[in-house]
Parts: structure tokens; C-alpha cells; sequence
């Protein structure tokens, strides 16, 4: 354990370089450079707003940043899972060259993920004041569902990674099962339209509706969070990176002969 | 352990499963399972090799393509996990495998020189202390801002040597890097491995030409279907090698 904590103290500065990497690459070339990281979060949510608040409405008090707020954590969440299944074949020639601790890669794409995150909450900031909606207090509570929502994915990413190697068909089946997952975490409706159906039990065994859920209410509510959010955010997160770590760990040594 | 050996590789053994049509989905796997026809063919890539590197040796590694030289290198770097056997590394190891692991090519020079001192282990603050050795010796400064794409191949190299020898390091790998580059470079690097032998440093080397290895090392090991032929010092090793080819 201590090896490890020197070894990941080691490559501290490769995490950042490969972080800091992908943020230039994404935005190289363009004119207004990182600025894009803020602009283009901020130009879709402006749409979106836009559209649903005159076409659909469910009756949700400034509908345009309910939708919004459950979006970031969404896209949060598939972009981060995203990433990180594809980050160990991605990285595939510079692992079959140099030893590299190979956990570093899925960590690495969902740093970056939560990176994006930031940039997306400061355009949430942006909308909701346009919107005229209400600041609480509450809102600085936002990073604790946000952190744990940071290791849950990482978990996951960790345990898409190690098995999209062996199985690439996992790469495929994620995307449908994110689409799925999208319309079964109360995004664009409210959970009180499910109430009375079997759904309305179901959406609390899925655990991105909790993280969702608890931003919302101290983001837009201006709600403490209960002690049921809290818990299940935190239960949620070390069981997924208990998962993870332990197929990761199992899987890394094979890798290199599947990659 | 004696400590004047700085890699012993004991026994080592790598096997690959060549699978013989590759299974990548999870159908065809289920099929092929329940078909009872999952094959995969073993292929040991390194079978047997023993070998001892002492403190301060220039080991020279010989033979034809296909012969296991580069699987041994990578193993002793730590890329592939041996199947059975063991290698034990004393010390630091610069990895020169194919040259430019980690260099991105819509990144400036600059860029990744910083990026590929990361990839090596190495940490910020020792970068920022050596860059301007590394660009001396790449003698790249003019180009220093243009992105790694517009470089040609042995510019690349160039950079790539320069950084993963800015540090003393215990064991420097070297696969076939002298190959790249210009004459005038070439003499360079031999004249850098050198005086990082001089320092201690033990540097194991592949190379194509026989009268190199012969030039440079003092020990060799030449290698065939993954297994070793012979080990002894470089002179008659290599003569033994260039008679047989």
C-alpha cells in the first residue's frame, strides 16, 4: 500500500500533463481557445432553455435550469464513464512501450470529465442568474454530491475500462445503456409524474437519480441534504470503487496482450 | 542477492495466447465456448532465459527479427509481466523502446518534452531544471514551439533520446535508437552512452549490426525462437552470430 501511494506520488505529474494535454488538444486552433470550455456548455444550455420553456412545460417552476442541472450530472457521468472505458485502448501505444501504472489512464479521463464539469457549472451559474432564478446558501453543499458522484463514475470507469479490453462489445452496449439510463433518471420530468407506477419505486434503485436529486435540492431548492442522500451518495460511491478497483487489479497484468 | 548484479532475469518465460481467430465479442465468445472450440495457441515469445547483468556492463542483445530481443527488453522494463520465472531490476531503468512513447503529435516540442518526462516518472521540477539540456543536446531550439507533426522522424528521435538520458539513470534500455538520425547524431548518442557508462550506468542495447555491438558492449547474448544460443563476452558472441547468418 505505501509502494503504492509513492508510486502514485510519482506520476502526480504525469496525471496533470496528460489532464492539462487534453484540454489543449480539445480546444487547439480555435480562436477562442479555452474560453470554448465555458462558451459551448453555455451556448447548448442557452438553447435548451429556449426550447423548453416555451414548448414543453411539466408545470416545474423555471423548467429550463431543473433540466439543466440534471443534465450536468448526466453528461457528467457519461462523459466520464465514456472516457475512461476507452482511455487503457486509447493509450494502447504508450503502454505497450513504457511501464506506466495503468490505472492512471481511467483516472486521468475522469479528472478531465470533472474538469468539463466545473466549466458546465459556471455556465449553470450564468443561466440561473439570467433566468432569474434564486441563489440559496446551500449551493456550496453542490461538491458533495459532486465529489461522490466523482468516485462512483471512476469506479465504473474503472471496471469499464478493464472489461471493454477484453470484451469490445461493452463500448457498444454502454452507450445504448446510457441512453436508457438518461429517460429512467427524472431529467426532464419530475419524479412526482411517476408516482402511482411501478416507476415511481424503480427510479430510487437507480443511483444517478440520487445524485441528480441531491443537487437539485441544494443547487435550486436551497434544501438541506437529507440524511438518506447523503448516505446513498456515499454508499454508491465506495461500492463502485471497490468494484472497480478489484476487476481493474484483477484484469491490468492481461492488458498488454489484448490491447 | 549479490549486489554487484543489477537485473537478473531467472528462468523467464512469456507466453502469448495467439488466439486463432481472434474473439473479440461477446457473442462469438459465448459461441465459441459453448461450441467447446475456444482455441488459443500458446506462443512462448521467451522460453528459459537466464541471464545476469552486472553493475555497470554494456549488454548487448543479438539476433534475428522475431527472435524475442524486444519481448526481453520490454519484460526487464516491467511492459509485460513475465508468465513464469522471475526478473529482479535493481535501480532505475530509462526506457528507450521504440522511440517517442508518449510524444503527442499535435503537441509543440516543448510540450512534450514535458509530456514525455512525465511519462518517464520524472517530476516537474526536474524538468523544468533540464530542459535546457535536453534542448542543447537535441539542438532542436529554433523549432522548439512547432508542433511534433511538422518534425521529421529523426528530429523526434532526437528529443526522445535527449530526454530519457538527462537523467543518470541505473539501466538505460536501447532498442535499436542509433538507427535514427543522422551520423553526426548517431556519434552523439554513442558518446552520451558512454560517458553514462562511465557514471555508472548500465546500459542493455539491441542492435542489428554486429560491428556495433561489438564496438560498444562487453557482454551479448544472442537470441533465437526465444531462447538463448549463446552468452558470453561481445567479440565472441557476435562472431559466432555473423558465421551462422
Amino acid at each position: 500500500m505505501k509502494n503504492k501511494l509513492i508510486s502514485f506520488w510519482r506520476y502526480r505529474f504525469l496525471l496533470s500533463n496528460l489532464i492539462n494535454r487534453d484540454i489543449k488538444v480539445k480546444y487547439r486552433r480555435s480562436k477562442l481557445g479555452i474560453l470554448w470550455s465555458v462558451l459551448n456548455p453555455l451556448m447548448m444550455m442557452c438553447v435548451m432553455t429556449l426550447v423548453f420553456s416555451h414548448i414543453f412545460r411539466f408545470g416545474i417552476k423555471n423548467y429550463a435550469v431543473y433540466i439543466l442541472s440534471g443534465q450536468l450530472i448526466f453528461n457528467y457521468f457519461t462523459e466520464s464513464t465514456a472516457m475512461s472505458m476507452e482511455s487503457v485502448i486509447g493509450y494502447s501505444p504508450l503502454i505497450k512501450k513504457v511501464y506506466v501504472p495503468k490505472y492512471i489512464f481511467p483516472l486521468e479521463k475522469s479528472c478531465f470529465a470533472f474538469v468539463n464539469m466545473v466549466f458546465s457549472l459556471i455556465a449553470l451559474v450564468v443561466v440561473m442568474f439570467l433566468t432569474g432564478a434564486s441563489f440559496y446558501p446551500t449551493f456550496v453543499l453542490a461538491v458533495y454530491p459532486l465529489f461522490t458522484l466523482f468516485f462512483f463514475s471512476l469506479g465504473v470507469g474503472l471496471f469499464l475500462s478493464s472489461s471493454a479490453i477484453f470484451f469490445r462489445d461493452i463500448i457498444h452496449l454502454w452507450s445504448v445503456f446510457t441512453t436508457a439510463l438518461m429517460y429512467a433518471s427524472a431529467i426532464i420530468y419530475p419524479v412526482s409524474m411517476l408516482e402511482g407506477s411501478i416507476m415511481g419505486y424503480l427510479i430510487y434503485l437507480n443511483p444517478i437519480f440520487w445524485y441528480i436529486d441531491a443537487f437539485r435540492q441544494v443547487t435550486i431548492y436551497g434544501n438541506m441534504l437529507s440524511f438518506a442522500h447523503i448516505a446513498v451518495c456515499a454508499v454508491c460511491a465506495v461500492i463502485s470503487m471497490i468494484v472497480g478497483s478489484v476487476v481493474f487489479k484483477k484484469g491490468q497484468d492481461r492488458f498488454i496482450l489484448y490491447i | 542477492m549479490d549486489n554487484d548484479i543489477i537485473v537478473k532475469v531467472d528462468n523467464l518465460g512469456i507466453c502469448f495466447n495467439l488466439a486463432k481467430e481472434r474473439v473479440d465479442s461477446l457473442k462469438e465468445y459465448f459461441l465459441k465456448f459453448t461450441k467447446g472450440s475456444l482455441h488459443f495457441e500458446e506462443f512462448w515469445a521467451l522460453k528459459n532465459v537466464s541471464i545476469e547483468i552486472k553493475r555497470g556492463d554494456f549488454y548487448g542483445l543479438v539476433g534475428i527479427n522475431g527472435s524475442g530481443k524486444s519481448t526481453l527488453l520490454k519484460t526487464i522494463a516491467g511492459v509485460f509481466k513475465p508468465t513464469e520465472g522471475k526478473v529482479t531490476v535493481n535501480g532505475t531503468i530509462a526506457p528507450l523502446i521504440e522511440l517517442g512513447a508518449g510524444f503527442d503529435m499535435d503537441l509543440t516540442a516543448r510540450e512534450n518534452i514535458y509530456l514525455n518526462g512525465a511519462v518517464l516518472g520524472f517530476s516537474k521540477k526536474f524538468m523544468d531544471d533540464h530542459f535546457q539540456d535536453i534542448v542543447d543536446f537535441s539542438e532542436l531550439h529554433d523549432f522548439l514551439d512547432v508542433p511534433l507533426k511538422n518534425y521529421s522522424s529523426g528530429m523526434v528521435a532526437r528529443i526522445a533520446f535527449a530526454i530519457a538520458t538527462v537523467t543518470d539513470p541505473d539501466i538505460l534500455i536501447a532498442d535499436e535508437v542509433l538507427s535514427v538520425g543522422d551520423y553526426a547524431f548517431q556519434e552523439k548518442c554513442e558518446k552520451r552512452m558512454e560517458q553514462l557508462l562511465a557514471n555508472g550506468t548500465t546500459v542493455i542495447f539491441v542492435s542489428h549490426s554486429t560491428e556495433q555491438v561489438k564496438r560498444l558492449c562487453n557482454k551479448a547474448t544472442w537470441l533465437e525462437h526465444g531462447k538463448i544460443i549463446m552468452t558470453g563476452d561481445a567479440e565472441t558472441v557476435c562472431d559466432a552470430y555473423s558465421q551462422r547468418y
